[in-house]
């Protein structure tokens, strides 16, 4: 793909020139086969969905139910199903990273030249982190949270809607950029001065940025909302200590994207200011300085991994207490170990650049203090393990993803606390043992506590459960694939091989590439029977039926309600008295109330946040392609759409009571046909 | 609902009672939401002044702040921005005793003010770019624009919201939603002052000292 | 201690896999501290791993719902001995850990003159350090070795038993001077310049490379690196004396555009001043030197080590003219 160079165009052209930005047809990769192909792939994909839906008369009912939606369960659900389809178009990078790999060695150059390859590599960084491991975690808090605390819905329910389409339409930026110009070859990172204009004069760094700051205004709003639900809305009783440990986990996530985003958000446009307006950040003539940028970055990229697990900690907490039929074990030090854990992600960031050369005492410093974070991590996985003791441990899905994580995850602590020596990572600094390592702690943790999650949420999300079977097929490839396509680049990292090549020299390296490339075929089999999974427990949702509502015996309040819950989640506010609510009110024979039901006041839903984000992807993409018209008139338009919203009070609607009691009835009637 | 009163609600109810039979509304968070808002908004700012800090001696052969800032420009418009957060504060007493004429009054003196303090800052800008010190010179002109120029975009932003309020007063009155909305603008509007403070004495006055 | 015997057979272990270990069985001996520090820091947290995973497993089977025979406890959810532990015994690890950390963080610092040049053989009187000064360029090194007067491209040839001082520094764009088997790695940044000290114990031939990306040509950046006994060094030299290329100031603007996997090259004379006009960005005949531009406000160079410094202040990093001036000093 060639980097758009702009040759001096004859004056006829200016006008094009002033119309277009530099969106010319070189801008259509019809050049690049594998584009092409994927493209090709994903319009066929898309046409049939799209033509499904309406064939099937879905397009309202999508519209009115689901986009529009105020609703936190829906929007959670959204979040979900946006990181899973990304996962889809993350993992495709990542096979052709392994096959190139594996095929790149001495005379052959693979089949991906290296301005391709970098792409690809830095394609896979962002999508994983920001557009599949976030949307999964923010999807999983969105819908839990409330149910979790007893409340109807989160603190700003229209916000939350708007958050959603807003990382969704930085999602879509991600997909542009595919077809539309090319994406930044820079490392997930962007570290100038190679993303500056003078050594990425393309859109590619353009595109990563503006599909950056579009999902992280979503981001940032979304933290803010959970934070303000956790601290005003939980149910009465509910005091701080006896929250759930997820609910915990997600008040310090939110808390820690609310401190950190603004981070980013500010150093992305102090880099696109050096891009767009001439100035002298990150350059390096002038006067600027790279490492101020690589500085702050990582104030805001080491909080974003423990944003990333802490979450995942949480739904571990929720799940080893439910199937070991215990209460968790050391409930006061898990909390103490999450806050402790908040607080000190902020003060390691500069591990991840002792080789910058700052000094023994800097060095030393950050590497400790990286340590340090092991104690309170160390301390949580021995409160998990002493909730299985004396237990009734039952090895269902949610169970074998949470010893899955268990196993894998201290192994992927042990390699990051060996990183954190700074005279150690001085020779494993950026080579494959790194890669190795974060992938463990990235996949053993956040993605196995992610499937643990949907396994172990999807009931009260939909109202049956997943495929046992499927669910464990999906669980060993995942497992195996793991280990055998990681592994190996352990091995490769002491070998002295580092991040990021395109080709090889060394033909004795070869065979562990392979064994990757076999491991990521494993894991590809994994996400197969993922699917499959999902196919198979719709097909059968009648045999997988959850009537109780509580299909695990569980503890916490979300499972006191019907699954899938009514869309006002209680028709009773709870009233809590203990640590796990849950099964409080079962040990004392709670019983359902049959009668006093009331009206229940619900925000309405809106079209603004559709509209709104649809309106943030034009301008960033005016932006990118330097159609300054199209960016200033959508960005007036955005603001005069924002003030045009504000003016009619935020919508309610009331739900009469006589709805409010057939739902009940009716959920009484399925409990009946249980027992 | 306090936390005290949330307690006494359910320390009055027996062991065994697990749900509320009357309706429950717990207490509105949008004041407490756009503090946070706020809060993540101040970390902009504290990125933009580290980054002054540390690049705001990069001059790169070009002109230093003691050579570029005229002190009493800038203590002129801080001055515009204090009386406005002063002018502020009585919108929010007129508006909290009901007086909707007053209120608007003291609004429009307020947005006056912001405009004055924006098109002060704006010739300066225009000054300084004429004088071939704009943010293509150097490292520390560039930290300088983007620092001075978002807590100016922040103000331009708050009198557009500004307007718009008093629009909305002007049409349904102090009700709580304006009220609740006129108390997210106040905190909004202090809080740039307090940054305003901040870039006055870290940017202009120890910039001038050297 | 059999433990610890243990873990020093690891690297024995891998030797079976038929794969270089460059990292398990290094040329130099500042590598091979870092070896042991990597076994040794392995080898106290496989200390709390190896029960870790143990106990999950053992209590996963012990505990499962089917077996009715295993003691279940439904309410157990707090003992203060067990918690004392839960938090100790990492942290224990950690305090050990911890003063490893510090300690070999000043003892293994980069920047840290080599007082020995291998366990129990300090530096011996009279060996001066070979200096070489290393420019990272799109995409190939530039290695001058300014007491000498000659200069290579992708090739780094040493002494064996002789400290090397290197200075780093970058043409364009960040990458990471990376030689595994001498020394590990630090970053190379355009107009800043970092040091490395490192030592190679036996003859042969290793490979060194950047370790940060840095554009299209990156896979190609590899050098050569080799440990020489004296004289074959000293070989080396003459032989490239002999060559009778230059590399003046115009060469090196040709050498600097973007080329991936460049053939090794030998320079026999040097331009003086080179190494400090590509960090002060003044390679090109007109350009204003940035050592020249201002004087570094917050005081000279060395205060490298203060750590708002290195993290804050670009001038914190970057030679001030007096800086430079040493560098050319002895050319």
């Amino acid at each position: 793909m060639q980097n758009p160079q702009h040759p001096p165009l004859p004056a006829g052209l200016d006008f094009a020139r002033l119309l277009f930005g530099r969106l010319t047809w070189d801008a259509l990769p019809l050049h690049e086969p594998i584009v092409v192909g994927t493209f090709l792939v994903v319009a066929a994909v898309g046409l049939a969905v799209l033509a499904g839906v309406t064939r099937y008369r879905l397009w309202g009912y999508l519209w009115r139910e689901w986009f529009t939606s105020v609703d936190h369960k829906k929007i959670g659900a959204m979040y979900v199903i946006l990181g899973l389809v990304m996962l889809l178009r993350g993992f495709v990078d990542a096979l052709m990273m392994r096959a190139q790999q594996a095929l790149s060695f001495g005379q052959s150059h693979g089949f991906l030249p290296p301005h391709h390859y970098d792409q690809l590599f830095t394609a896979h960084g962002v999508i994983m982190i920001f557009f599949v491991a976030m949307p999964l975690v923010v999807g999983l808090m969105n819908f839990v949270v409330p149910l979790q605390i007893g409340a109807r819905d989160v603190a700003f329910p229209f916000l939350n809607n708007f958050s959603f389409w807003m990382t969704a339409g930085g999602a879509v930026m991600m997909m542009l950029s595919l077809f539309v110009g090319e994406f930044a070859s820079t490392g997930w990172l962007a570290y100038p001065p190679l993303s500056g204009l003078a050594f990425s004069p393309g859109v590619g760094v353009d595109y990563y940025i503006w599909a950056l700051q579009i999902a992280g205004v979503g981001t940032l709003l979304s933290g803010v909302n959970l934070v303000a639900t956790i601290i005003k809305m939980r149910a009465p009783g509910m005091s701080l200590m006896k929250m759930p440990v997820f609910a915990w986990t997600a008040l310090c996530t939110n808390v820690l994207i609310v401190a950190t985003f603004p981070v980013l958000t500010a150093v992305l446009a102090l880099l696109s200011l050096d891009r767009e307006a001439g100035t002298h950040f990150f350059t390096n003539d002038l006067g600027g300085n790279p490492m101020m940028y690589v500085n702050l970055i990582w104030i805001w990229g080491h909080p974003e991994v423990y944003i990333l697990i802490l979450p995942a900690f949480g739904v571990f907490s929720e799940i080893v207490p439910t199937f070991s039929r215990k209460p968790l074990f050391g409930y006061v030090s898990m909390v103490y170990a999450t806050i402790a854990i908040t607080v000190l992600s902020y003060l390691v960031w500069l591990h991840h650049f002792f080789t910058m050369g700052a000094g023994g005492d800097v060095n030393g410093f950050f590497g400790i203090t990286t340590m340090v974070i092991s104690i309170p991590t160390g301390a949580k996985i021995f409160n998990w393990l002493f909730t299985m003791y004396r237990g009734r441990v039952r090895l269902e899905l949610p169970m074998l993803w949470t010893l899955g994580f268990m196993v894998t995850f201290v192994i992927g602590g042990m390699t990051g606390v060996l990183l954190a020596v700074p005279a150690a990572d001085f020779v494993l600094h950026n080579s494959l043992f790194l890669v190795a390592h974060f992938h463990n702690v990235i996949i053993g943790g956040v993605v196995f506590g992610m499937f643990a999650g949907i396994n172990y949420w999807f009931p009260k999300a939909f109202g049956f459960r997943l495929d046992e079977f499927w669910g464990r097929v999906s669980f060993g490839f995942w497992l195996v694939g793991f280990y055998v396509a990681f592994m190996p680049l352990y091995v490769l990292g002491l070998m002295g091989v580092t991040r990021r090549m395109s080709h090889f020299d060394d033909p004795s390296l070869r065979i562990w590439f392979v064994i990757a490339a076999v491991g990521a075929g494993l894991i590809l089999l994994g996400i197969v029977s993922f699917v499959v999974q999902i196919a198979v427990s719709v097909k059968n949702r009648e045999a997988l039926r959850d009537l109780t509502g509580d299909p695990w015996d569980a503890r916490t309040l979300e499972w006191s309600t019907a699954s899938p819950p009514p869309e006002y989640n209680f028709a009773f506010t709870p009233v809590v008295h203990e640590n796990d609510a849950w099964w409080d009110m079962k040990a004392r024979g709670y019983q359902r109330p049959s009668a006093g039901y009331l009206p229940i006041q619900m925000p309405s839903n809106t079209g603004a946040g559709v509209i709104l984000a649809a309106i943030s992807v034009v301008i960033g993409f005016g932006l990118v392609w330097h159609i300054w018209w199209l960016a200033a008139a959508a960005g007036a338009g955005l603001l005069a759409a924002a003030i045009g919203h504000s003016f009619p009070d935020a919508g309610e609607r009331v739900i009469p009571v006589e709805h409010v009691v057939g739902v009940e009835c009716s959920r009484s009637d399925m409990i009946r046909s249980v027992a | 609902m306090s936390a005290a009163s949330q307690l006494r609600l359910v320390a009055s109810r027996p062991r065994t009672q697990f749900h509320l039979t009357e309706p429950y509304h717990p207490e509105n968070s949008v004041l407490l939401g756009f503090w946070i808002y706020l809060m993540s908004d101040c970390l902009i700012f504290s990125v933009l002044f580290a980054t002054f800090g540390v690049l705001g001696r990069n001059y790169a052969g070009g002109p230093s702040g003691a050579a570029l800032f005229e002190l009493p420009v800038v203590a002129v418009n801080t001055g515009l921005l204090l009386v406005s957060s002063f002018t502020y504060g009585m919108a929010m007493i007129s508006a909290q005793g009901g007086a909707r004429r007053s209120a608007l009054a003291w609004l429009g003196v307020t947005g006056l003010l912001g405009c004055g303090f924006l098109g002060l800052e704006l010739s300066e800008f225009a000054h300084l770019i004429g004088e071939g010190a704009g943010p293509q010179r150097s490292a520390f002109l560039s930290s300088f624009f983007t620092l001075v120029g978002t807590h100016g975009l922040h103000v331009a932003f708050g009198v557009i919201w500004l307007t718009t309020l008093m629009v909305q007063v002007a049409r349904r009155g102090l009700t709580e939603t304006n009220l609740r909305r006129l108390m997210c603008l106040s905190l909004f509007w202090h809080f740039l002052d307090v940054i305003w403070i901040a870039v006055f004495s870290f940017v202009y006055l120890l910039g001038a000292l050297k | 201690m059999k433990f610890s015997k243990a873990v020093l057979a690891l690297p024995l272990l891998f030797g079976l896999c038929a794969c270089k270990m460059v990292v398990m069985d290094p040329a130099g001996d500042v590598a091979l501290q870092q070896r042991n520090l990597i076994l040794l820091a392995t080898g106290l947290m496989l200390l709390i791993i190896v029960p870790v995973i143990s106990l999950t497993l053992l209590f996963a089977l012990r505990y499962r719902a089917s077996n009715i025979a295993a003691r279940y406890a439904p309410d157990w959810s707090h003992s203060a001995p067990l918690e004392f532990v839960v938090w100790a015994a990492p942290l224990a690890i950690i305090l050990v850990l911890g003063s490893v950390t510090w300690v070999s963080s000043h003892t293994l610092d980069p920047y840290r003159q080599l007082d020995r040049i291998a366990a129990g053989r300090p530096v011996p009187a009279g060996v001066k350090p070979l200096r070489v000064q290393v420019v990272a360029l799109d995409w190939k090194w530039l290695f001058i070795y300014p007491d000498l007067g000659v200069a290579t491209v992708n090739e780094l040839a040493a002494p064996i038993d002789t400290p090397i001082d290197f200075d780093i520094t970058s043409s364009s764009v960040m990458n990471s001077f990376d030689a595994p088997a001498l020394a590990g790695q630090i970053y190379a940044m355009p107009g800043m310049q970092t040091r490395l000290h490192a030592v190679v114990n036996r003859p042969g031939v290793s490979e060194g490379f950047s370790a940060n990306y840095s554009g299209d040509g990156f896979s190609g950046m590899r050098f050569r690196v080799e440990g020489l006994r004296r004289d074959d060094f000293n070989r080396w030299v003459t032989r490239i004396r002999a060559g009778g290329a230059q590399l003046t100031r115009a060469d090196y603007l040709r050498l600097a555009r973007p080329s991936s996997a460049v053939p090794i090259r030998h320079y026999a004379a040097v331009d003086h001043g080179l190494f400090s006009a590509v960090v002060n960005q003044c390679i090109e005949p007109g350009q204003a030197c940035m050592s020249a531009m201002s004087a570094p406000p917050y005081g000279p160079v060395a205060g490298r080590r203060d750590p708002a410094m290195s993290m804050a202040s670009g001038s914190g990093m970057r030679p001030g003219s007096a800086n430079g001036l040493s560098l050319s000093k002895g050319q």
